[in-house]
């Protein structure tokens, strides 16, 4: 072998090749095989592999979609129905997609409530909750313009009401708004912008930010369930004492949490892929129709906590901005938390008490969204809003006046 | 320090920066700007929404009729002397009674929101979120509230409108149903999106 083609990592042969022009087995290494993770990972540590599967999924099932179904206000409807009917196995494929679209949600949301109860967003992380915090955005606005592709009655009320959103910014509310539907109503016209958007540009974004996130993961470190930095411990030969290879030893565990999704995302395709219209909304299977509400317009399950904010709050601007606010907050998570450690596991009954009614507060204001706003259903709103926004503006405070306990100097594991 | 590194003259190699870095921002905000104006409305989507004509000779007394403009419902409600007589006891419980703050015509910035006060035409689009309100036109409604006077009712928030379309206070809708432009025709005709400001 020439000098000029020689390797740094000292591999040969075909791999040995690629590594002198490209750094595979350096990547390799230091993504996979000898990133090291905490060893004390729990069973909440599998939902970042598994929002990387469903992502992978909704890719691979919206690329088929696509070959099929028709952007165009004439057209789309049909075509859903047509890749359900006619197409071989479309039912499947479409299916996959609207399931992945909750169960993206579903993981997600779990997963940011394991960066919330371990701290990992705190020191060094900030900036890698951050991206995790812009994929999140990403994803609201992905699931809500595909939503919009089936044209169904629902898809167009929804995009209806939640473009109408943008007219209650004062002055420019009405020209932002024909601006973003590209027409006086939701048309044609806004039906193949966001067909665009929801294909291409929000995808893009999507991988770009997922990369961003990984890497700035990797560049820190996990954290885990102590919240014990374990870069602060490493043997004689630099690695840390409390880290495993990513690679086999938690590629095999994400394995395992991946076979048990599979199984529940399958029960759910095959046998009940509505989930009694918490998935898929009746008013869905009747086509567009601008001149006819839907009887009771609920966005799908996973806007529902924001849509209460919006519907508790009885003035359309301040409805908006507390809307917004109920998403954008979770930005500030890492300055707003003052205490002095991560985990859950050394606060004190404080803290653990806010995090309960933040949980409570997220799950009733998402039960709420989902019915009608009647008058105790309104005041329940206001209610839980409030100890919503508590959770979060009372932060500063309640971190700091906690009772702490001593975090040990390496991490809690029992050999099984 | 090389001869090469003394010859630098590091004050133009700053302003060849800057100037470049200018130019070059100015050149992409232009280059943005065909790509963000291409979503404004197409001029196929303005003429689409030019005005549209319809006959009103058979609504009868208390009947709503709708017509379709702009992909928007018009409400079109024929309104009897009883109901024009009632508007004014609405007004202590109206969140803008005189239509100061709602979109209107100047013409219908009046208590019947009306070119006539016999038709009332309204964008049939809630001002809130965009739901299209129902017709309750009968007093003590039960399905909106005991103490209903008549009007519209939107099903997805609750927001109530009175028979001219004005809304009322303590509902999330903040303005008062749109008045599109509109005027009357020979023949008994209305002609929704033409604002000849008479009748």
């Amino acid at each position: 072998m020439s000098a000029d083609t020689h390797n740094k990592v000292g591999t040969t042969g075909l791999l040995g090749w690629i590594d002198a022009r490209f750094p595979l087995t350096k990547m390799m290494r230091e993504h996979v095989t000898e990133y090291y993770a905490p060893k004390n990972f729990n069973f909440w540590y599998y939902f970042g592999s598994l929002a990387l599967v469903v992502l992978i999924l909704q890719i691979v099932s919206g690329i088929f979609l696509t070959m099929n179904y028709k952007p165009s206000a004439e057209g789309a409807f049909a075509s859903v129905e047509y890749i359900m009917r006619d197409v071989d196995w479309g039912w499947l494929i479409r299916y996959m997609h609207s399931t992945g679209a909750s169960a993206f949600f579903i993981v997600v949301y779990l997963h940011m409530f394991r960066g919330l109860i371990y701290g990992s967003y705190k020191t060094p992380r900030e900036l890698l909750w951050i991206f995790g915090m812009l994929i999140y955005l990403c994803l609201m606005a992905e699931a809500f313009m595909g939503y919009l592709l089936p044209w169904g009655n629902m898809s167009y009320w929804g995009a209806q009401v939640i473009t109408s959103l943008f007219g209650a910014i004062p002055y420019v509310g009405t020209s932002l708004l024909e601006w973003i539907r590209g027409d006086y109503y939701i048309s044609d016209i806004t039906l193949n912008r966001f067909f665009a958007l929801h294909v291409i540009a929000l995808p893009l974004a999507l991988v770009f930010l997922v990369v961003a996130h990984i890497l700035a993961l990797h560049e820190v470190g996990s954290n885990n369930p102590d919240g014990v930095e374990i870069k602060k411990n490493k043997g004689a030969d630099g690695k840390p004492l409390d880290g495993i290879p990513f690679h086999p030893y938690y590629t095999v565990k994400d394995l395992m949490g991946f076979v048990a999704f599979a199984i529940v995302f399958a029960l759910i395709v095959f046998f009940a892929p509505t989930v009694g219209g918490y998935f898929l909304e009746a008013a869905n299977f009747d086509p567009a129709n601008r001149l006819q509400t839907p009887e009771h317009i609920a966005p799908v399950w996973y806007f529902t906590p924001y849509y209460a904010i919006l519907r508790a709050i009885p003035d359309k601007l301040f409805g908006v901005i507390g809307m917004g606010a109920g998403v954008l907050i979770f930005f500030f998570l890492p300055w707003l938390d003052r205490s002095p450690v991560k985990s859950i596991r050394y606060r004190g009954g404080l803290y653990k008490t806010f995090v309960a009614i933040f949980v409570v507060s997220f799950l009733m204001l998402g039960y709420l969204g989902l019915n009608p706003a009647t008058t105790t259903n309104t005041y329940l709103s206001r209610l839980f809003s409030l100890l919503y926004f508590g959770f979060f503006l009372l932060m500063p405070w309640y971190t700091k006046a906690d009772k702490t306990r001593p975090v040990p100097d390496r991490v809690t594991f029992d050999a099984h | 320090m090389s001869a090469e590194a003394d010859q630098v003259d590091g004050g133009r190699r700053h302003f060849l920066l800057v100037a470049t870095s200018a130019v070059g921002a100015v050149g992409a905000a232009a280059t943005a700007v065909p790509f963000l104006a291409s979503w404004r409305p197409s001029a196929r989507a303005k003429a689409m929404g030019g005005p549209v004509e319809v006959d009103i000779s058979k609504l009868q007394v208390g009947e709503l009729m709708k017509v379709e403009w702009r992909g928007q419902a018009i409400y079109v409600v024929r309104r009897s002397q009883d109901m024009l007589a009632k508007l004014a006891a609405n007004k202590g419980n109206l969140r803008d009674p005189d239509s100061v703050e709602s979109e209107q015509p100047e013409f219908a910035k009046n208590e019947a929101r009306a070119l006539k006060p016999e038709y009332l035409v309204l964008v049939g689009v809630c001002t809130h979120l965009g739901c299209a309100p129902l017709g309750k036109f009968e007093p003590a409604d039960a399905t909106v509230a005991a103490d209903w006077p008549g009007g519209f009712y939107c099903p997805c928030h609750g927001s109530k409108f009175d028979l001219a379309g004005r809304v009322f206070k303590d509902v999330p809708a903040p303005l008062n149903l749109t008045v599109p432009p509109y005027s009357f025709g020979p023949n008994n005709t209305l002609i929704v999106g033409v604002d000849t400001g008479a009748a």
